[in-house]
């Protein structure tokens, strides 16, 4: 959900990096963090545990520029991916936007990609969102380890809806802007129908 | 899917006045209201050393965990909530189930005063996001994005 500030020219939107555990969720904002300017970008605040594993979520503030004279900033978050911080992940899908989900190419981490998409799926209904109506994006991220499975593969069991895809290498980079742009303009892209 | 909140010129300008008075009146260090959702809408008192985007996304994630918490025990919601500092304090509370007003304060204030001025300041928030609901579901109330072209998007990602 939004917030459009007429007052001070201001749209604020809701952006979930959703997946299994361990996919790069947090590494894609980290990178994000890293690469952009001061003044575009607010704190990342990531509420995690001893061992960097996200316990609640990571937040990324950032500002992409204006539209018609409107400041437009994007709030990322990340969910915790381990599968028994269901509760917690269910909740940072309020008021979101729009949802990437970064599946983990490796071979042995595909049932955990399926398992991850059915419970964003279930998750966002519960909120009463449907993942096929809602600006959505996949990114296949660890696409360097010699162990990833064929793009061709991924997208038939993770993308069969063939919605926006990039391949990824989260640590490195490559992708990870590919993927907010295009989460970015689909957001943006519903805001423009839903004023219409 | 719930509505997008719109903000306009009036009613922001009423808000903000509510919380400036709030911080006078209870003796407050710092005064913020926040969408439930995360977004900060308003914010007075002494806010320069405070990462306000920062705080707005942390009180709603303890509120949306206070709230989950509440239901795991048959609650529906904690309203308010209280946290206690060695210097300073923090007291959040639900105003119409949709925004959180926060309220820092030190020992030159008491808990008492606090709430009893809250009470008084989150009633007539209330009163301004019912008009605001109320406005933003007028048919032709859109948002002003339904003006913009795709090649206005697209002007946002060409460096």
């Amino acid at each position: 959900m939004s917030f459009i500030n007429y007052s001070s020219r201001e749209i604020n939107c809701k952006i979930v990096y959703y997946g299994p555990g361990l996919c790069g969720k947090t590494t894609n904002l980290q990178y994000i963090y890293n690469k952009t300017n001061p003044e575009t970008k607010g704190k990342l605040i990531s509420l995690s545990t001893e061992t960097d594993r996200t316990l609640f979520f990571d937040f990324l503030p950032l500002s992409l520029g204006e539209i018609r004279g409107f400041k437009t900033r994007f709030h990322l978050y990340t969910v915790p991916g381990q599968v028994f911080y269901d509760a917690s992940r269910k909740l940072i899908l309020k008021g979101v936007d729009g949802v990437v989900f970064v599946a983990d190419s490796q071979v042995e981490r595909m049932e955990a990609n399926i398992e991850s998409l059915d419970n964003l799926r279930i998750n966002l209904k519960e909120q009463g969102y449907d993942l096929d109506k809602i600006p959505f994006v996949m990114q296949y991220n660890k696409r360097d380890l010699p162990n990833a499975v064929p793009v061709e593969e991924l997208r038939k069991v993770l993308n069969p809806r063939n919605v926006t895809e990039r391949q990824a290498v989260a640590p490195t980079g490559v992708g990870v802007f590919d993927t907010l742009k295009d989460v970015a303009k689909l957001v943006l892209t519903e805001l423009k129908k839903g004023g219409q | 899917m719930a509505s997008q909140l719109v903000m306009y010129e009036e009613e922001f300008h009423r808000i903000n006045a509510v919380c400036d008075r709030l911080t006078k009146d209870a003796n407050a260090k710092v005064v913020f209201l926040v969408d439930k959702n995360g977004q900060l809408i308003s914010a007075a008192g002494q806010t320069h050393n405070i990462d306000t985007t920062s705080l707005a996304s942390l009180t709603a994630g303890n509120v949306a965990a206070m709230g989950g918490l509440a239901k795991l025990i048959g609650e529906n919601e904690f309203p308010n909530q209280f946290h206690e500092g060695a210097k300073d304090s923090l007291y959040m509370t639900l105003v119409g189930g949709r925004v959180v007003l926060v309220v820092i304060f030190d020992n030159r204030t008491s808990l008492g005063l606090v709430r009893l001025r809250i009470k008084k300041a989150s009633d007539e928030l209330e009163k301004i996001f019912a008009a605001l609901t109320a406005r933003a579901s007028v048919p032709g109330a859109g948002s002003p994005f339904a003006e913009i072209s795709d090649a206005d998007i697209d002007n946002l990602f060409s460096e």
